[in-house]
């Protein structure tokens, strides 16, 4: 690349099918580094199946996925956590028995260089590393406000605290790219202020990259430097949050024929 | 009343041992989902390949360190063979799967080191004690005493090392591991090699009581009736539910024994374990509903 800021990461293509159905077709765009680029559309338009494949959950049927200038056909789950693609469930995929602190210390596993024997026989180096994690894993709390819950179990805290546990989850390892499901679904507006709030400032202060769905447009337009609007698997708008609320195609498919569900 | 707490400690020291092998079923079907019916021939597997190293003049602890690679490996390939080729599948898939694996393993153990009934001495006294005048087996004392100590060691390992974390990590959302950069490939061979140490312990103990042979591969039908009342997914379940067993199981055959003509152990565990699928099919610590086996 020649350009001064070469794309973060670049979808390129990407087409995939269930059984026949099109999930996505042919769907190309890219992100900026250190932006904030929101997908929007209808349920069904294919945004949670783009984050599966960039994650390397599903494989795309045709495409190719430029992250950091490297190309892949596919990502193997483990292989984009290693890179630093972090990733943000809809529903929250924490390890809902386990400690809000142990939650984030697993988010650490892919800096682990302990080997199995150091730890098994709790070596020096391996007591040093789960050392080390645990401080990395309070920083972040307090960094999320978390740390008086450090040691509660996740399934008793309410949703929007788990949502806070899942982004420390996901941030702890220094991701390069953030990907983000819904990340303010079922929430109160007083906790989508403040998550946004959160999802602001790592991009800010992290200078970190974030692709993520979202449904509530107006926080989407404040919050995103870059939105990409898919209706059935292609791509319908892709520009700037003003060119995006101005796009007439974009009115007609989406934002105009059903507030109620926008709202929502 | 003495009668009846011999017959109760009694019982809940050979609990202990039941408590083994269903350790070793939850260990794997809460890291990978499966119900491993190869636990039992990996017992047995574990338990010959210790024995035949011993006779053949191994030192002791120089055979358990060969015994505990020679798992380790098994674990790697079975992971490798069988685990990764069908993720994603069904569990009855997998299930499926380890039922060929058990004849597989039993196969290869009983062609490599034969099938003939092999004594197996740990040298470990089997005199009575006496604690007041209640009768308590020494046997069973220790293999109690070594039950605890490795159900020690595994609590330890799981909640107190960053090992730890990632084991219970891939046991609660495998998904979830995965998306944050846990090699779930890497903890299933670790769980398994865990699971097979687990079945080197039990088949000792269960092969110094009954000799090491084919018949050792069949503790784990014990064992189901265990997971049955402690529930699949707990560890504290499967000690609880061996010591149930245990419990119930000697004091039907002193007290019950007598009226139905003796021979109440081989089938009273499963008359239990009905009793608890009508009551409490999850088990005593269960966190899923058994269908999902």
């Amino acid at each position: 690349m020649t350009t001064p800021s070469a794309p973060a990461l670049e979808v390129k293509n990407i087409s995939l099918a269930f059984k026949g159905v099109k999930a996505i077709s042919d769907l190309s765009f890219e992100v900026a580094p250190q932006e904030i680029c929101a997908l929007i559309g209808p349920n069904g338009a294919g945004k949670s199946s783009l984050l599966n494949i960039l994650n390397g959950v599903y494989v795309p049927d045709s495409g190719e996925i430029i992250f950091e200038g490297e190309h892949f056909h596919r990502m193997q789950p483990l292989e984009a956590a290693r890179r630093g693609i972090g990733r943000g469930f809809q529903n929250n995929a924490l390890f809902s028995g386990m400690s809000v602190a142990d939650n984030v210390i697993a988010g650490l596993s892919r800096h682990a260089r302990a080997t199995l024997l150091e730890e098994a026989l709790l070596l020096p180096r391996a007591r040093a590393e789960a050392r080390r994690f645990r401080e990395r894993a309070h920083e972040v709390l307090r960094l999320f406000d978390l740390e008086r819950h450090a040691e509660t179990t996740v399934a008793l805290l309410p949703y929007g605290v788990q949502k806070k546990v899942e982004l420390a989850r996901a941030i702890v390892a220094a991701p390069r790219l953030l990907l983000l499901d819904e990340p303010l679904a079922g929430m109160n507006s007083a906790e989508k202020q403040e998550i946004a709030q959160i999802i602001a400032r790592l991009n800010r202060d992290l200078k970190l990259t974030i692709v993520l769905i979202e449904h509530d447009i107006g926080i989407v337009l404040k919050l995103a430097h870059h939105v990409v609007v898919l209706d059935y698997g292609r791509k319908l708008a892709d520009g700037a949050p003003d060119t995006i609320r101005d796009n007439p195609e974009v009115i007609a498919a989406y934002l105009g024929h059903d507030k109620v569900e926008i709202a929502a | 009343m003495n009668m009846f707490l011999e017959t109760l400690i009694g019982g809940l020291l050979a609990g202990t041992m039941y408590s083994l092998v269903a350790i070793g079923f939850v260990l794997i079907y809460k890291a990978s989902g499966v119900f491993n019916y190869a636990q039992g021939s990996i017992l047995l597997f574990a338990a010959l390949t210790f024995v035949s190293l011993t006779d053949q003049g191994v030192p002791v602890l120089v055979a358990l360190a060969i015994t505990v690679v020679v798992l380790a490996l098994m674990a790697v390939g079975i992971e490798r063979l069988i685990l990764r080729p069908l993720v994603n599948r069904s569990p009855m898939t997998l299930f499926m799967a380890t039922l060929g694996l058990a004849y597989i393993v039993e196969g290869t153990a009983q062609g490599l080191m034969g099938s003939q009934v092999r004594a197996l001495d740990l040298g470990i006294e089997d005199l009575p004690i006496f604690l007041g005048d209640i009768m308590i087996s020494q046997f069973d004392l220790t293999a109690a005493a070594v039950a605890l100590v490795l159900v020690v060691a595994l609590s330890l390992l799981f909640n107190k090392t960053r090992l730890g974390v990632e084991l219970r990590g891939v046991a609660d959302d495998t998904r979830a591991a995965l998306s944050i950069g846990i090699d779930v490939n890497r903890i299933w061979q670790i769980v398994w090699t865990i699971a097979g140490l687990v079945g080197l312990v039990a088949g000792l103990l269960w092969g110094a009581r009954q000799g090491v042979q084919f018949s050792l591969s069949l503790v784990v039908l014990k064992a189901l009736p265990v997971l049955i009342i402690g529930g699949f997914t707990s560890i504290a379940g499967a000690i609880v539910g061996g010591l149930v067993v245990g419990a119930t199981e000697s004091l039907a055959e002193t007290y019950i024994g007598p009226f139905l003509g003796g021979g109440i152990t081989p089938w009273f565990a499963y008359a239990l374990a009905l009793a608890f699928l009508f009551i409490r099919p999850a088990g005593l610590f269960g966190e899923q509903k058994i269908e999902r086996v």
